[in-house]
């Protein structure tokens, strides 16, 4: 990965045709290097140039498409350094030896178990469907069940080649992966895999047994391969999920460099001990982990874990803009401003609704800063809120003409209340959030 | 490509803090790799839980954390009692919550009083918190340091606006501090600077580099942590290397995915006493994950959860 500018100019034509729309070679070269221009723009450039560039420019872990989730990709040990990328997929286990109503119990959960945060839909992603009766008729037939009863992506499991053929038949075409293949039936999975559309798990005992058998099955034309390198608990796993990532990331193996699985369900048959073993999952590295239920009450704390390891440093959550109802707010409950940084209205939103006062809470955007920041930066000011505060609405659903601005900003209040006039009148909240409460109750 | 296993050797290590007295010590920190990956570097020390106990208790906690003290909820020392020969608590943190001033305002002495009362019932080391009332803790943990000379108590928080004070009272009655500071690498090393200039030595100094819960700014701190775990390591920044400690408890406890019944909110789950247990372990985990020595926490069945991840990354 990461040739330079004047190491992709060498592979090009160097005829400065200008087809592809830069000025010269070298120009494309540099905009290549950069990652803002396509290698396919440029008509002439040869077979061997465009393997050789496509071989340097793959990333160092291959992303991993199963259904509509990808996985992989990442390209840091520690989120600061840059991001991570892909967050972790969740799958949930159902065998062909559970009864329907278990099975439907548990592909229902994986539909339904949702949470709104920040404007996004937080969910479970992945369907593992395990062939634990040894029968291929059995599993097929749980295949095809699972096709008409989910849109999630499938990861099938079996260790009998007729079975698992037989449900990569039956899902053909929805990019579903296949658990596993080993050093031993490596070749004939791939195979499988390749006629069906399907990604493949290269299994072993250890991460040096899995780097083994990878290469044969991109060599056999499956490039998507997902690792299990054969933890059986949380020690295991962190030790081989360090190691597979500095082998991808550090020592550029190409064997090892694709995202990982872990079968956590496998690990422990404590409903909670599996919550732990999945926290740590997502911190450190799984690209999947496969879990007994989605149940409502581990799904939240883990499903906004993964969107908090995973959210990107430099740039913060934000919320939408606009009136947020608290505790049911009629005509004469208060007003309170704040910015659109989701920390500040996720903690200012909790110490209203532990207020049990009912409240409306006014969300402006200021591209996702702080009351402070926002402030300094001259966004969360006097002549830029009165405005917002004219246009929001919020005069047509209450009955009186008072508004709350955060204590840190008590400094505008004058030249806020003289540019919203009469309409208004502009009230000093607390400085901090933990004092919200008290204030309420005050009123 | 054969694989090989990689390992990271850094320069430098994290240093050792010590808190309690006598048979009962307990020391955290010293360790030369980053967490748990005791295939890098020496882990002397496991991490620590501290459970909490308050000396009054916000009407507003949801009932399935109150389930596990409710006969002793009223009376701190029953319930610190009650965390070391119940719940195995392998050290008790006082929560100094009647002392705020916006609240019940009790003064220095008292606070001072149930220190002594406290350290003459258990047989753990005692950290000691206040209100979070900048200038009010520094009259009262000063009065809790003098009272209690020589007992190698944690103190704390100290923050820039009070840690002359704070300070200054450990170091005359021998005990040691907590450095807080807002989520910041540079503001952590300032206030280690700070303290230990005033003559504490590094070793009884612990940072609390501002803890958020689960959902509230978790990653925040996470990064702040890993950041600090790499400066003290990786560069060898000797005015990074004292240990951390978060104080957890109080944070999850309060987020409305733990405070709410499923009648309010029934998206989150009729278990709530699953959802605040694993909200809190889950933060707890995230904590040691960037760097934690010391964990302040609540729940019992939270403890027990996490002290396990402990053990069984540590085996």
């Amino acid at each position: 990965m990461g040739l330079t500018g004047i190491q992709i100019f060498k592979l090009l034509p160097k005829t400065n045709c200008k087809e592809c729309g830069s000025p010269t070679c070298l120009a494309f070269a540099m905009a290549l290097a950069g990652g803002k221009a396509e290698l396919d723009k440029c008509p002439y450039v040869s077979d061997e140039a465009k393997a050789t560039l496509s071989e340097a420019s793959a990333p160092p872990i291959r992303g991993v498409q199963i259904g509509d989730k990808k996985v992989g990709e990442e390209l840091v040990f520690y989120r600061h350094e840059k991001t991570f990328i892909n967050p972790t997929a969740i799958a949930c286990l159902v065998t062909d030896e559970m009864d329907d109503a278990e099975v439907d119990a548990k592909i229902n959960n994986l539909n339904t178990v949702t949470f709104e945060r920040v404007g996004l839909t937080l969910s479970a992603d992945l369907l593992a469907i395990r062939n634990s009766s040894g029968d291929a008729g059995k599993f097929e037939a749980l295949v095809n069940k699972a096709l008409g009863a989910t849109e999630k992506g499938l990861i099938l499991m079996s260790d009998n080649l007729d079975a698992l053929e037989a449900g990569a038949k039956a899902a053909n075409g929805k990019g579903a992966l296949l658990y596993a293949a080993t050093a031993d039936n490596c070749e004939k999975v791939a195979e499988i895999a390749k006629a069906n559309g399907a990604s493949v798990v290269a299994k072993g005992a250890s991460v040096e047994e899995v780097s083994n058998f990878t290469g044969k099955i991109v060599a056999a034309g499956v490039k998507d391969v997902v690792l299990d390198t054969g933890a059986t608990d949380l020690k295991s796993m962190f030790y081989n999920e360090n190691q597979v990532r500095r082998a991808a990331l550090k020592a550029k193996n190409r064997d090892l460099g694709f995202p990982t699985i872990e079968v956590i369900c496998d690990m422990t048959d404590d409903p909670y001990k599996e919550a732990m073993l999945a926290n740590v999952a997502i911190a450190k590295y799984a690209g999947i982990i496969v879990m007994s239920d989605i149940d409502k009450e581990r799904m939240l704390p883990l499903l906004v874990q993964r969107l908090n390891i995973y959210t990107d440093p430099q740039r913060p959550m934000v919320m939408d803009e606009g009136i947020y109802e608290i505790n049911k707010p009629g005509p004469d409950s208060p007003v309170i401003i704040t910015t659109n940084f989701a920390l500040t209205y996720f903690i200012v939103a909790a110490e209203i609704e532990a207020s049990r006062v009912p409240t409306w809470l006014l969300i402006m955007d200021v591209e996702g800063m702080s009351v402070l920041t926002a402030w300094s930066a001259g966004k969360f000011v006097a002549d830029a809120m009165a405005p917002f505060v004219v246009k929001s609405g919020m005069k047509e659903k209450i009955n009186h003409n008072k508004i709350i601005i955060p204590g840190y900003v008590a400094q505008i209040s004058g030249e806020f209340q003289e540019e919203l006039g009469t309409d208004w009148e502009v009230i000093i909240g607390t400085r901090e959030a933990s004092d919200l409460p008290a204030f309420l109750k005050g009123l | 490509m054969a694989f090989s296993a990689q390992t990271e050797k850094y320069s430098g290590k994290m240093g050792t803090l010590t808190f309690g007295s006598g048979d009962q010590a307990l020391t955290v920190g010293g360790q030369a790799s980053m967490p748990f990956a005791a295939f890098d570097g020496d882990l002397p020390n496991k991490a620590v839980i501290a459970m909490e106990v308050y000396d009054v208790v916000n009407p507003e906690w949801p009932a399935a954390v109150v389930e596990p003290f409710k006969d002793v909820i009223n009376d701190p020392v029953a319930w610190a009692k009650k965390n070391v020969e119940e719940y195995g608590a392998k050290a008790i943190c006082l929560q100094l919550a009647s002392t705020d001033p916006n609240g019940e305002d009790k003064d220095a002495a008292y606070a001072a009083d149930l220190v002594s009362k406290m350290l003459a019932a258990i047989s753990v080391p005692l950290i000691v918190w206040g209100s979070g009332a900048v200038e009010k803790d520094a009259e009262v943990l000063a009065k809790v340091c003098e009272v209690n000379e020589g007992k190698n108590l944690l103190i704390g928080p100290a923050v820039e606006e009070n840690y002359k004070k704070i300070a200054a009272a450990a170091l005359g009655y021998g005990h040691a501090v907590v450095s807080q500071s807002p989520i910041d690498v540079n503001m952590a090393k300032q206030m280690n600077i700070l303290i230990n200039n005033l003559g504490l030595p590094m070793d009884k100094i612990i940072m609390e580099p501002s803890t958020a819960a689960l959902g509230y700014g978790v990653e925040y701190s996470y990064s702040v942590m890993e950041r600090i775990s790499l400066a003290a390591l990786a560069q060898n920044d000797e005015k990074m290397q004292c240990p951390m400690i978060n104080d957890l408890g109080k944070e999850c406890w309060k987020a409305r995915e733990v405070m709410l019944s499923d009648k309010e909110e029934p998206g989150f789950g009729p278990d709530q006493e699953k959802r605040g247990v694993l909200w809190e372990a889950m933060t707890a985990v995230d904590m040691l994950l960037a760097g934690s020595n010391l964990l302040i926490m609540r729940s019992p069945k939270a403890v027990k959860l996490v002290e396990e991840c402990i053990n069984e990354l540590s085996a």
